[in-house]
């Protein structure tokens, strides 16, 4: 479709690709492997004395056991082995960076510079198990006490399973419609495909004794003081709600897009070919949700999405593996160039966006005065998110802040009595799955102890 | 949820694996440490009479690998303790009052008189072990003095050792067979008739793994020189099975306990071993491979499958599958099978067609209209199996029976009815009617 004049229209638009290949563009990122692959995988594994990929995992699995399981014939075994330590492996099998955790840690890297597949292994083994449909786990004898958890993310939900596992009622509330948190509403759909975060709420939600209310906000609906009082104790897993600005001019143009935001309606959409895309797409940020619109909105078929980050490359926050996956998807990775303005097109619509070179000196990054534009339809910001503390109410005076996220400390325990917190709204932390779940695993062991329980280990 | 504890000739355990009589069992530093992981039981490394054996300073094991140096088998020239009795005693003693849930049992090996059985039980009484296992089985080091599998080989030795410790200790007694014989059910039947309480097998095979050609001689090579060792690990662990079987099905040892040994690594071999008429399991190669830690393994695997195959207890397996052990001469010729191989998994490698091509009945296809495709000839295959054994793709070539029509390969109608070689017209001994 020619444009007469480029600079008025911007070219944003649905239905790009033919109707066959949003499936085939959105399909698995890591096709499951195969009983023979499996066996194949497995007998790789050499069973390492105190395996460094067990200790490289943040919920330490047993990774050596859990394989050598799948090669002895028992993958359901091998699943069990998975959920002891972490209830989400599933998810965590779709969407750890394993290339920077238990992966790189493989003694196989030494050896002949290919590690053992244990994400794809993990895969393996709860999807055996998921399929099956039992319960790895029994719950204890009632004990009558009642937690309050807000945030149906990774780390709510980690913490309601262990807390339900051992005996308590548990009450999740999420903003949200869903519950899932960013596996629902943020993970790129190319890795949890086949509405798999429903499947895994639910999976874990069968344990029993585990509410969800969903629609209810923090600081809205609910009141932190008020949970404090009605519940034995408080888990807050409220994730980063804030999406931070790029301070610069233009950006109340229309076409200037929070990632995080298209990233969630990309994922609820039902038809990907109703979504309308950008043809000229700019992405500034440097972190995997930077590549995640990057490598998404390319798929969607805009045919020129360029990501720019302000810093070097070896300074990205996305892992190599990230980048090379944008790469491949035919995004262009830009580095050292920071967005000085926003440009519209006389209609209120962005149509290019003014960058300047940047160099890194001692006491931080500096303009060099060398600039260029881009020119382009969207603009997605993705420089990092933040954590909403309004959703504190009044007691945001109270409770310890570090870098502007929660303080907490080993046991996950805040600085208010009764109040634990994980996941990426606390300070220090990885801003993983697979950590948010580990925090709520911790909390919800100090939170037992704490309401008067017996550690059953 | 099924319950994986053992109860074997009274002696309880948490579970039903045990540790062999060798270095692993060697001292209370590897036996806590076997404990602490999580074994159900240790049988302690053999004590002899002190002054106590002097062994090579290295090598002392050699090994056969597989792909990736994985190790199928093992040979050792390992011998009974090397360290004074009263310190083994010691320990025995302090690691069973510290673990007193778990199996401890005394392996046992001195010269082949009574007065000696007699002295070292006396000295071992007060040590509150479970049980005794008689070495019968070291084929090196002992066996030139008289002890060791010198016994093992001659039925009348044991039932006369037997019967000795039999009158000399309270505690059950258990005789460890060696397979370095032609019919097991001899050493079986004379342990019974001394009085044993159980038998535990096997002990090693002689065995020679690779002879080292710049040194011409045998590995593990000593200054030089090399002898033959004992063969263990999951290279053994066929010959162990079938002697097992053997005295399971034997009428004379109908229902003796036995504990088996060779070449356990996963919970499925412990288990092959318990439906063949095993009570416990012992494991060595595997944990001298990978570390105490496979129990973890071991133990959620044997649960696990119990669990899905619906059984409660070990008593539901142990021997089950004793029932259907048969001689070939029993075999049904009437069942027929035919391979089947499928399509979707096949990567055509093509090893099942030049193995039957070469080796066998000339009955699969390289080529199908001109493709490289590989597809059963039914009139040419037997159902050997052999295709389905050398595929490297698990099912990708299976098995299966035909149970009407008319098999391709004979143009006979299949028989429903079963039929032996007893009762062949070919068979120059054949009976009127079919035994089982």
């Amino acid at each position: 479709m020619a444009l007469t004049n480029p600079r008025d229209r911007p070219d944003i638009r649905a239905g790009r690709l033919d109707t066959g290949c949003y499936g085939e563009n959105f399909s698995d990122l890591h096709p499951p492997l195969s009983a023979h692959e499996a066996r194949v995988q497995a007998d790789r594994c050499y069973f390492c004395f105190e395996a460094p990929c067990t200790g490289a995992c943040p919920t330490s699995i047993d990774i050596a056991i859990f394989i050598r399981q799948i090669a002895a014939g028992n993958p359901s075994g091998a699943a069990r082995t998975i959920f002891r330590d972490n209830i989400l492996g599933g998810m965590c099998a779709r969407v750890c960076p394993t290339e920077t955790l238990c992966e790189e840690a493989c003694v196989r890297n030494g050896a002949e510079a290919k590690p053992v597949r244990i994400g794809l292994l993990q895969r393996f083994a709860t999807d055996h198990f998921m399929t099956e449909g039992g319960q790895p786990f029994t719950r204890a004898a009632p004990t009558g006490k009642k937690i309050a958890i807000v945030g149906a993310g990774p780390a709510g939900l980690s913490c309601a399973h262990r807390l339900a596992v051992l005996g308590h009622e548990v009450t999740i509330f999420d903003a949200r419609e869903k519950a899932g948190g960013l596996n629902e509403y943020g993970i790129a759909s190319y890795k949890t495909v086949d509405d798999f975060a429903q499947k895994e709420v639910a999976f874990l939600l069968a344990i029993g004794g585990i509410t969800v209310e969903t629609g209810k906000a923090l600081g809205r609906d609910l009141d932190l003081g008020e949970l404090r009082e009605s519940h034995d104790a408080v888990f807050l897993g409220l994730g980063l709600g804030g999406v931070n600005g790029l301070g610069i001019e233009g950006e109340e143009l229309s076409g200037v897009i929070d990632a995080v935001g298209y990233i969630a309606e990309l994922r609820q959409v039902g038809d990907l070919a109703t979504l309308p895309v950008g043809r000229r797409v700019v992405v500034i940020g440097g972190g995997m949700t930077a590549i995640d619109i990057a490598v998404q909105t390319k798929l969607l078929g805009a045919d020129e999405v360029t990501l720019v980050y302000r810093r070097a490359r070896e300074r990205m926050n996305a892992s190599l593996f990230e980048q090379e996956l944008a790469q491949t998807r035919g995004v262009l990775l830009r580095h050292r160039a920071r967005p000085l303005r926003l440009i519209g097109n006389g209609k209120g619509h962005v149509s290019a966006i003014e960058f300047e070179i940047t160099e890194e000196e001692n006491d931080g990054l500096s303009g060099t005065g060398e600039t260029f534009t881009l020119e382009a339809d969207m603009v997605f910001k993705a420089i990092g998110q933040t954590f909403l503390d309004i959703s504190l109410g009044d007691t945001v005076g109270d409770i310890a802040m570090d870098r502007g996220r929660i303080c907490v400390d080993a046991k996950r325990r805040t600085s208010l009595e009764g109040v634990w917190a994980g996941g990426d709204c606390v300070a220090g932390g990885e801003d993983l799955t697979v950590a948010a779940v580990e925090d709520g695993k911790v909390a919800a062991l100090s939170i037992h102890c704490a309401v008067g329980g017996v550690s059953r280990e | 949820m099924a319950d994986i504890r053992s109860n074997f000739l009274g002696i309880k355990a948490p579970n039903p694996f045990w540790l062999a009589s060798a270095p692993p069992t060697d001292k209370a530093y590897n036996v806590v440490r076997a404990f602490e992981a999580g074994w159900g039981g240790v049988v302690w490394k053999t004590l002899g009479e002190d002054p106590h054996i002097v062994n090579v300073n290295g090598p002392r094991y050699g090994a056969i690998h597989g792909p990736d140096r994985r190790l199928l088998g093992f040979n050792n020239i390992e011998l009974i303790t090397d360290r004074p009795l009263d310190v083994n005693l010691r320990e025995i003693k302090q690691v069973k009052r510290d673990w007193p849930n778990r199996a401890m049992i005394i392996s046992l090996m001195v010269p082949c008189e009574e007065k000696n059985w007699a002295a070292i039980l006396d000295k071992i009484e007060d040590c509150g072990a479970d049980a005794i296992e008689l070495n019968f089985g070291c084929p090196h080091g002992m066996s030139e003095r008289g002890m060791g599998s010198a016994v093992g080989q001659v039925p009348e030795y044991i039932e006369m050792v037997t019967r000795w410790c039999k009158a000399h200790t309270r505690m059950p007694v258990i005789v460890k067979l060696t397979p370095n014989i032609t019919d097991i059910r001899q050493p079986a039947r004379a342990a019974k008739k001394g009085g044993a309480d159980a038998v535990s097998l096997i002990n090693t095979l002689n065995s020679i793994v690779s002879v080292d050609l710049d040194a011409m001689a045998p590995v593990p090579t000593v200054d030089g020189k090399g002898s033959h060792g004992g063969y263990c690990g999951p290279a053994v662990k066929p010959i162990a099975l079938n002697m097992v079987a053997e005295i399971a099905r034997d009428p004379e040892t109908d229902g003796f306990p036995i504990s088996g040994i060779g070449g356990i690594t996963t919970w499925r071999d412990a288990v092959e071993f318990m439906v063949l008429g095993a009570g416990t399991v012992q494991v060595c190669t595997a944990a001298m491979t990978y570390g105490f830690k496979i129990i973890d393994e071991l133990a959620a695997g044997l649960g696990d499958w119990m669990n899905s195959a619906r059984y409660g207890a070990l008593d539901d397996i142990i021997g089950r599958a004793v029932p259907n052990l048969s001689d070939w001469q029993y075999l049904n010729l009437n069942y027929i099978a035919k391979a089947r191989i499928d399509q979707d998994l096949c990567i055509k490698c093509g090893r099942c067609h030049v193995v039957c091509e070469d080796t066998s009945h000339q009955a699969i296809t390289s080529r199908v209209n001109g493709e490289r495709m590989f597809e059963v000839i039914d009139e040419e295959c037997v159902g050997c199996n052999l295709c389905v054994n050398v595929c490297p793709v698990e099912n990708c070539i299976t098995l299966e029976a035909i149970t009407e029509g008319v098999d391709p390969r004979t143009g006979k109608p299949i028989d429903p009815d079963y039929a032996n070689w007893t009762t062949h017209p070919n068979n120059p001994d054949r009976v009127v009617r079919a035994a089982e």
